[in-house]
């Protein structure tokens, strides 16, 4: 599967979407097929929360596996996708667009070093699997 | 003993594996400690383990043969025929966890019934399929709460009128958290242990608030005003309660409990000396995805008929390993069977009447004694259910003493944990006492106490 | 054929146990706290017989078929068990009762403490703890008030291998550990080169569990004890693999600190269809006062006129209580009568036919399942329930299939350092009979995955109900049966 352009990608299957100084994060293809179906989000932060790097923001439950997302970078949150609610088989149908989970404001562009672009991911990927 | 194996056997094995004998398949282990003599008795046949445990077990003085007013939690009810016929059978049993729901919806169904029933006996939304006692539930309850709040609520307020083992086991369980205090219970104020002087303990840091219902003095107190200041403050509420008062008593749902605990001996388990008894755990919907343990759900099969699954395994420590809040894998699946057989056996109708007969017997017996010389109600402003305290002319460990020469166990002494109550006898009644077996009791208290 | 429920099978106005009229005065029930309704269901005594008898034909269990559940010792329950625990003179008493009046069950538990300490090794053992995962906490509750004791608070760390049972983890961050998984080598046993970067000045412990979950006792057993308590760490024994080890080694001996007994799978006593267990603790002479109260212990000794007398006793520096009372003494019970009908010789006849069952039955399954690990196992071992030319069969399929075979599918996605694992162990109760039976049916479900997956991946097709829809269960939550209106 190739990880589409233009996101950002880490090493625990998060994919981040910059828009100056805001970035939007979700869980990527891989992710979501190895959690399978998705039966339940919660949220540990909400709007306003202030994160840290590393901070798990929300946890995805499916039937065999409970993972939890965190935020590659430090800022504060400023949305919650709440339809995953009612509906957290998003996640699974479409983890890139109507998929995304939470959205925050950054503190320090500069974080985004550490990240990797689509190849780099799909070449990680590749590794784990063989 | 209970290996099949002949000689005939073993050698087509060990030739099939490639080794000469069995003691080469335990080569790996370290040589000079291998095959050490254990220092064991001569093993007995089954008849001769029978006769042994039969005389081991007549050095001791039951209530097959002495009436008995002990409760502090644990209660000597009756057990209808068909809970151990029922439980006995190899299917249920020597069954193992239903972790494969094709061949274990005899143990799945039985858990969901059981969870139905306790949510309907506590008024609450979810029970899971068990804990292992009344203490560690209520041990787990803090432990829900304290994660409930990610750990930035690091007070859990518990009442002095809580069953002192029940306190003592939370405290076991928190030690781990080096923030945690477990406050409420240690000052002795006076002899009245009023669930009011919790009060000054709950604030914002106060992730629970844990009182029992009865408490347990045996009092049926009022916790409107508790509840309501607990929640006020943000913190949750956990009533610890007794089953069978509730076959009488308002829910703790009505009080707007958030978590109701107990221990379900008193629902057709034996009294065996302390153990294995049933921690029930039930929670108000809103939880139902912090609740540790077990939980059976209802869905369907491949065909669309109707099964019963374990459900929110993605908690449990076989999925979420050191992220789990809790490390509970066996529980108390036959117990809770038991329970359930119990109660769907007396239904609404027989299990009202045990709770009516627990509280007009004990009351029957309150008023007899404290008529006694040298005895009083020690609480006699407060309702009760089934216990009682009285204050005793002497020691209640003398009494107990002697009234053991009247086949009589005494009620409990309970200056062994409060030390602000020397003289003070905790007794419990239950339906399995009669009118003339209280009259003996009284009697015999007259007796020993030759007032 | 589904059962009904209680609540769908009950009846208004039907009656089931029934008791007498109150024989006292009555006394007026206090209006203020009584509740508005109670909706228990409404059966028969013979409803309620019937009905339980039903769904019971709906389980698999030891004593209609093989369990060969890896890591839960899934051996015969003695029937001889059943009896004496329900002898009167143990099951009517009290646990608060004076200790005068229950010396009998105070010398059986105090029998079944020596007795597991003499099969362990260790110095003292304390029956209260309720189960495996109690029995855990309790020793990693020691470990952390041992380094407190001794004032070395930067001790946080415990290590736990990546074969490690679930509840390992789970009972380390319990209590306020942090939780530093440790990788095995290709032989299965634990890596030395990693353990060794990890043993410093903040290691608290290790959790070993040996044999491991793969069945293999590790080659290095006494290095790896040697080096954490060389670095000033505790090394803990996950005691559920036990049943290989009876009469054969005792974990003491080589320098385990702690442990834990499932008396549930190691001593015969039933599975109950999850639980009651009872998991005791046994501790090494140094951590001997820190184990959970109340230990029983013999207060006056005894001479050739009368025996000793037994009583509680609360070890000095004890982690407190894991529970009310004294732990699962019905359980204790079976676990007592087990051991006195074995004796030495009986316990190693076990661990020793245990070991062999499981190297036959491996030798057998070998030649048509992948062997992660190609050398002599102890009392279970590991096989992967895949094959790379045949991607689309998973351990969960095979599992499933057997279920149409008759047998209850292996332990699976377990230990999750092998793919598709399934552990297998079959335990020294079963014949060679049913372990060639057994193996006859995964030779054919091989068979089957080769030539016609599609069989396996919609399999079972003969039990009570078929593959569930665990998705559907998580999702909608239906957690309760649906209680009628009034």
């Amino acid at each position: 599967m190739e990880s589409p352009e233009g996101l950002k990608y880490t090493k625990t299957d998060e994919w981040v979407k910059f828009e100056g100084d805001l970035a939007i994060v979700g869980i990527t293809d891989y992710a979501q097929e190895q959690l399978s179906d998705v039966v339940y989000v919660e949220f540990m932060a909400e709007e306003g929360d202030s994160v840290s790097k590393g901070d798990a923001v929300a946890t995805v439950e499916s039937v065999k596996a409970a993972a939890d997302v965190q935020f590659p970078v430090s800022g504060t949150i400023t949305a919650v996708n709440e339809d995953l609610g009612d509906a957290p088989e998003v996640l699974n149908s479409d983890p890139y667009d109507t998929g995304w989970m939470m959205k925050m404001k950054l503190d320090d562009p500069a974080e985004l070093e550490d990240l990797l672009d689509a190849k780099a991911y799909d070449a990680y990927n590749e590794e784990r699997e063989g | 003993m209970f290996t099949p194996h002949t000689p005939h056997e073993i050698d087509a094995m060990l030739k099939a594996i490639g080794v000469n004998s069995i003691e080469e398949l335990f080569i790996q282990v370290p040589a000079k400690h291998r095959f050490p003599e254990l220092n064991l008795p001569e093993p007995l046949t089954e008849m001769e383990i029978a006769s042994d445990l039969k005389e081991i077990s007549s050095a001791n003085a039951s209530t097959e043969d002495f009436i008995s007013f002990l409760g502090a939690g644990a209660y000597n009810h009756y057990i209808p025929a068909a809970v151990d016929m029922i439980l006995r059978r190899g299917e249920f049993y020597t069954a193992y966890t239903p972790y494969q729901p094709e061949i274990s919806q005899g143990t799945l169904q039985a858990i969901f019934e059981f969870q139905s029933l306790m949510t309907e006996l506590t008024g609450m939304d979810v029970s899971n399929a068990s804990h292992y006692d009344g203490a560690t539930a209520a041990a787990e309850a803090s432990n829900l709460a304290y994660h409930y709040f990610r750990g930035k609520r690091k007070k859990i307020v518990v009442s002095r009128a809580v069953n002192p083992q029940y306190r003592e086991t939370i405290r076991t369980y928190l030690q781990g958290f080096d923030d945690v205090l477990v406050i409420g219970d240690e000052e002795t104020i006076n002899d009245k242990i009023e669930s009011q002087d919790l009060i000054p303990f709950i604030d914002r840091d106060t992730a629970i608030v844990l009182v029992q219902y009865p408490d347990f003095f045996g009092r049926v107190i009022d916790y409107t005003k508790l509840v309501e200041v607990a929640h006020a403050a943000g913190a949750l509420v956990a009533f610890i309660f007794n089953p069978t008062a509730l076959g009488l008593l308002k829910t703790p749902r009505a009080f707007d409990a958030d978590i109701a605990v107990g221990d379900g001996q008193p629902l057709g388990i034996p009294l065996s000396f302390g153990g294995p008894y049933l921690g029930i755990f039930t929670v108000k919907d809103k939880f139902v995805r912090k609740l540790a343990g077990r939980l059976v759900g209802e869905t369907i099969d491949h065909d669309g008929k109707r099964a019963f699954v374990l459900t929110l395994t993605a908690r449990e420590q076989h999925i979420r390993r050191e992220r789990s809040t809790s490390n509970i894998c066996t529980n108390q699946g036959l117990m809770a069977l038991a329970a359930t057989i119990y109660l769907s056996l007396l239904g609404k109708e027989g299990f009202r009447q045990v709770a009516n007969l627990c509280y007009q017997k004990a009351h029957y017996a309150a008023k007899k004694i404290s008529a006694l010389k040298g005895f009083d109600l020690a609480y006699s402003n407060t309702h009760f259910f089934h216990e009682f305290v009285v204050k005793t002319p002497q020691p209640v460990r003398q009494i107990n003493l002697r009234l053991q020469d009247h086949w009589v166990l005494g009620g409990y002494d309970l200056s062994q944990a409060y030390p602000e109550l020397e003289n003070h006898m905790l007794i419990a009644v239950t339906e399995k006492l009669s009118k003339h077996d209280i009259d003996d009791f009284v009697s015999a208290l007259e007796e020993v106490t030759g007032v | 054929m589904s059962e009904s429920t209680i609540y769908e099978l009950s009846q208004s106005g039907r009656k089931g146990i029934t008791f007498p009229e109150p024989d006292v005065p009555l006394t007026p029930l206090p209006k203020d706290f009584l509740r508005e309704s109670l909706s228990l269901p409404e059966l028969s005594e013979f409803d309620v017989v019937r009905h339980f008898t039903n769904l019971s034909k709906l389980n698999y269990s030891i004593d209609g078929g093989f369990y060969p559940l890896g890591s839960c010792t899934m051996k015969y329950n003695p029937k001889i068990n059943e009896e004496v625990a329900r002898l009167p003179g143990f099951a009517n008493t009290h646990p608060l009762q004076p200790i005068v009046s229950i010396q009998g069950n105070l010398y059986l538990m105090y029998q079944l403490q020596e007795w597991l300490q003499e099969i362990s090794g260790f110095h003292r053992v304390c029956l209260t703890p309720a189960a495996g995962a109690q029995g855990e906490l309790v020793g990693a509750l020691i470990i952390r008030k041992y380094h407190q004791i001794n004032k070395d608070f930067r001790r946080k760390k415990i290590l736990i291998p990546d074969s490690a049972h679930g509840t390992n983890p789970a009972t380390s961050s319990m209590s306020g550990f942090k939780v530093i998984p440790l990788a095995s080598d290709a032989q299965g046993n634990v890596d030395l080169d990693v353990l060794k970067t990890e043993c410093d000045e903040t290691l608290a412990g290790l959790m070993l569990t040996n044999p491991n979950t793969l069945g293999l006792f590790d080659e290095n057993v006494e290095e790896v004890i040697r080096l954490v308590h060389q670095a000033g760490g505790l090394v803990y024994g996950d005691g559920a693999n036990l049943n290989a080890l009876l009469g054969v080694l005792r974990p003491g001996d080589i320098g385990f600190d702690i442990m834990h007994f499932n008396l549930h799978k190691t001593f015969s006593t039933p599975h109950g269809g999850g639980g009651p267990g009872s998991g005791p603790v046994g501790v090494s002479k140094a951590l001997s006062e820190y184990l959970p109260s109340p230990i029983i212990t013999i207060i006056e000794e005894g001479d050739e006129e009368k025996p000793p007398f037994f009583g509680f006793y609360k070890p000095e520096l004890t982690i407190g209580t894991m529970k009310a009372f004294y732990g699962h003494f019905g359980i204790h019970i079976r676990a007592f009568a087990y051991i006195a009908m074995h004796g030495s010789k009986g316990l190693r006849d076990i661990a020793e036919k245990a070991v062999l069952n499981a190297n036959y039955l491996m030798t057998k399954i070998k030649k048509d399942y992948v062997l992660p690990f190609n050398r002599p196992c102890m009392h279970e071992f590991v096989v992967e329930g895949a094959w790379k030319d045949i991607p689309d069969i998973h351990a969960l399929d095979i599992g499933k299939r057997l279920m149409d075979y008759g047998f209850h599918p292996p332990t699976n996605y377990f230990p999750l350092i092998v793919n598709e694992a399934l552990m297998i162990e079959p335990t020294e109760t079963e014949s060679k009979q049913t372990l060639d039976d057994f193996a006859k049916a995964m030779k054919a479900i091989a068979e089957e995955a080769r030539e016609n997956p599609e069989l396996l991946h919609k399999a079972p097709y003969t039990t009570p109900v078929r593959r569930c829809d665990e998705v559907k269960a998580a999702k909608d939550l239906i957690l309760r049966c649906l209680v009628p209106e009034k």
